[in-house]
């Protein structure tokens, strides 16, 4: 089943008088299911892609179909609730809420949905122990580890039951040990879950855990390749 | 849950929010003293001078205020004053005759105010009873005089010592009497003190040569609150073309505007305390934004709604301000409290200061809640200006570009 697709999509940045053209004419169609790493060397356009079909940057021609909806026509309040329901954030610097524990954290993201209290602290406590941080519910990000703080991201991520994850280099600021722990738990949720994850990577141990590898170059993608296990 | 995050974020960073409620605390534990000084000390002057002997509103014949002579009177109106009486806020209504005589005794004469008084219905508004140190209050029909201490020892007369009043009545016949002193009086205001004289209203009628008028009505209304409403009631009964109504603040036109000049100054002075706190609290909540835009950024970027995070950091200025009022009121109440019940006194230099002035050397503080809630208000203002920055830049903010921050 199609998730995401995206039609001929370009972003044109102007930095003082000069215009940068970061996506140059981009279609594809990620399905339910996908593991999905986007590389390329670095001002490929592989975060500004990323943005874009997560609701955070607007494109300058084109159209991003996700459910079915174009999230181009979204605006203000409408767009934020639609990324609150559908869209699971991992950014690389973890960007976890520094005054609440890593629980509450968790729950923060089914707050906002108005889900019943019970069911958000079972959730947290659920996906916490799922990634490993059952014993550090009640720890404060500044008390957890860069690993640890990303695994409370991608818990946090998963809180609302979105339709897919974006991760932008989740694993650039984790040492070796800590990234294959996250991959190993991303990995396990997407194939017993069939939780849809698309990442940007430099890293190639996480190009290698990919079912499918698309490669950014100049804003453009250059090749789309299907890995088989 | 965002009550829970403003409730930590304010204590993030602990310095910058203790010097923050501090300043708001001191300016309103600053405010709150100053303007109860200010309020209780003028009004107890007011109250002094008003309660115990002006009224807060008198009616005299059309142009006595111009010329206070005794050509001046008016015929006794007992239905018109039954009338005020039963108004609305009305205490009390006093007749008296009003005016100016040298009071002698053996070597010494001095410019006195000579009040003729009915004795029974003056004492029960103005209790000038309580105010005798010597001697005894006069009788309905005495031909006595009560006198202020310092007048008393200017003449060197005790009780029973005559003195002698020597004016002039209606159409300038000479007025000359002699009243043995019944009692002696000590007023809180000064100027009263070595001034009053008080002799019976028949008397007065009497020495001025005015049987059945009097110089004026005082009205004591239950509350200074009511005065410029009980005034224009007091106009419909008594036509204005042929009376005239004066509250206080016209009779005593220096008290009035050197209660407003001073309280002119106070606001001069707390406006710029407030202010000073006020750009503080800003500088709080814009240092607060800056630092944290890309958390700001992430939050919406994860589905929190703008609405909601302009909650929070809003719910977070409040919080500074709440703990600060809560603080400031904590500190300052107890103190205004006890001294509202018991004034303090002025002694030395300070006392003869204002004394001089022609107050009553005491400082009073006012318990009244309408300042407080005034002071109240401001720092509701201040914290809603100083919230109003982080929200707006929060409606403006677009995630992605927060995030890049």
């Amino acid at each position: 089943m199609n998730i995401i697709e995206v039609k001929n999509l370009h972003k044109i940045y102007k930095e003082s008088e000069i215009e940068v053209h970061a996506v140059r004419g981009i279609d594809l169609i990620f399905e339910q299911g996908e593991f999905t790493a986007i590389v390329g060397p670095s001002g490929s356009g592989k975060t500004t892609f990323l943005n874009m079909i997560g609701g955070l940057d607007k494109p300058t021609e084109g159209e991003i179909v996700i459910d079915g909806v174009n999230i181009n026509e979204l605006k203000g309040s409408k767009l934020i609730d639609f990324r609150l329901r559908k869209i699971g954030f991992v950014f690389q610097a973890y960007n976890l809420i520094p005054v609440l524990t890593a629980k509450e954290n968790v729950e923060f993201i089914m707050s906002l949905q108005k889900r019943p209290k019970k069911e958000r602290i079972e959730r947290a406590e659920t996906l916490l122990k799922a990634v490993g941080l059952g014993d550090r519910l009640n720890a404060r990000p500044s008390k957890l580890s860069g690993g640890q703080q990303q695994r409370v991201a991608v818990a946090r991520a998963l809180a609302s039951k979105p339709m897919f994850i974006l991760a932008d280099e989740p694993t650039a600021n984790l040492d070796s040990e800590s990234t294959r722990n996250l991959l190993e738990i991303m990995e396990n949720l997407n194939k017993m879950e069939n939780i849809t994850f698309i990442f940007s990577t430099h890293d190639a141990r996480v190009v290698k855990k990919a079912r499918r590898v698309i490669t950014f170059d100049d804003g453009k993608v250059i090749s789309d390749v299907k890995n088989k296990y | 849950m965002i009550l829970n995050i403003a409730r930590r974020n304010i204590w993030r960073n602990k310095r910058r929010t203790l010097i923050t409620v501090a300043s708001v605390f001191f300016a309103l534990f600053f405010g709150l003293m100053m303007r109860s000084v200010q309020i209780g000390t003028f009004g107890r002057i007011t109250e002094n001078i008003v309660s115990s002997y002006s009224g807060h509103l008198q009616i005299h014949k059309k142009g006595y205020s111009e010329e206070k002579i005794i050509n001046n009177s008016f015929k006794f109106p007992s239905g018109k004053i039954e009338k005020i009486k039963r108004l609305n806020y009305v205490k009390a209504v006093v007749p008296r005759i009003e005016s100016f005589a040298l009071a002698s005794s053996g070597e010494q004469t001095k410019g006195c105010l000579v009040s003729g008084i009915s004795p029974e219905k003056e004492n029960a508004v103005t209790e000038i009873s309580e105010k005798i140190i010597s001697g005894r209050y006069l009788t309905q029909n005495d031909n006595g005089a009560l006198i202020g201490d310092k007048l008393a020892s200017f003449l060197n007369v005790g009780i029973n010592d005559t003195i002698i009043l020597l004016g002039q009545g209606y159409h300038s016949v000479s007025a000359a009497g002699k009243y043995p002193v019944r009692g002696i009086l000590h007023f809180s205001t000064p100027k009263l003190n070595s001034s009053l004289v008080y002799i019976s209203l028949k008397e007065a009628q009497t020495l001025y040569s005015i049987e059945n008028k009097l110089t004026g009505i005082a009205v004591f209304a239950d509350n200074d609150r009511h005065t410029s409403l009980l005034k224009s009631e007091i106009l419909s009964v008594f036509n204005p073309e042929n009376y005239e109504v004066l509250d206080w603040g016209e009779m005593m036109p220096e008290l009035k505007q050197l209660i407003q000049t001073k309280s002119a100054g106070s606001y001069v002075v707390l406006g710029l305390l407030y202010m000073i706190v006020g750009f503080g609290v800003l500088g709080t909540a814009v240092m607060s934004a800056a630092e944290r835009k890309k958390e700001f950024g992430l939050l919406i970027a994860v589905g929190m709604r703008k609405i909601k995070l302009a909650l929070i950091v809003f719910s977070e200025t409040l919080f500074l301000g709440l703990i600060a009022v809560i603080a400031g009121f904590a500190v300052s109440l107890p103190i205004i409290l006890y001294y509202s019940v018991y004034p303090i006194l002025l002694s030395g230099t300070m006392a003869a200061m204002y004394e001089k002035g022609g107050f009553e050397p005491v400082i009073v503080f006012s318990s009244d809640p309408s300042y407080m809630f005034a002071q109240l208000i401001i720092v509701g203002v201040i914290v809603l200006i100083a919230s109003c920055y982080p929200i707006l830049k929060i409606s403006r903010l677009k995630p992605i570009d927060a995030m890049r921050n």
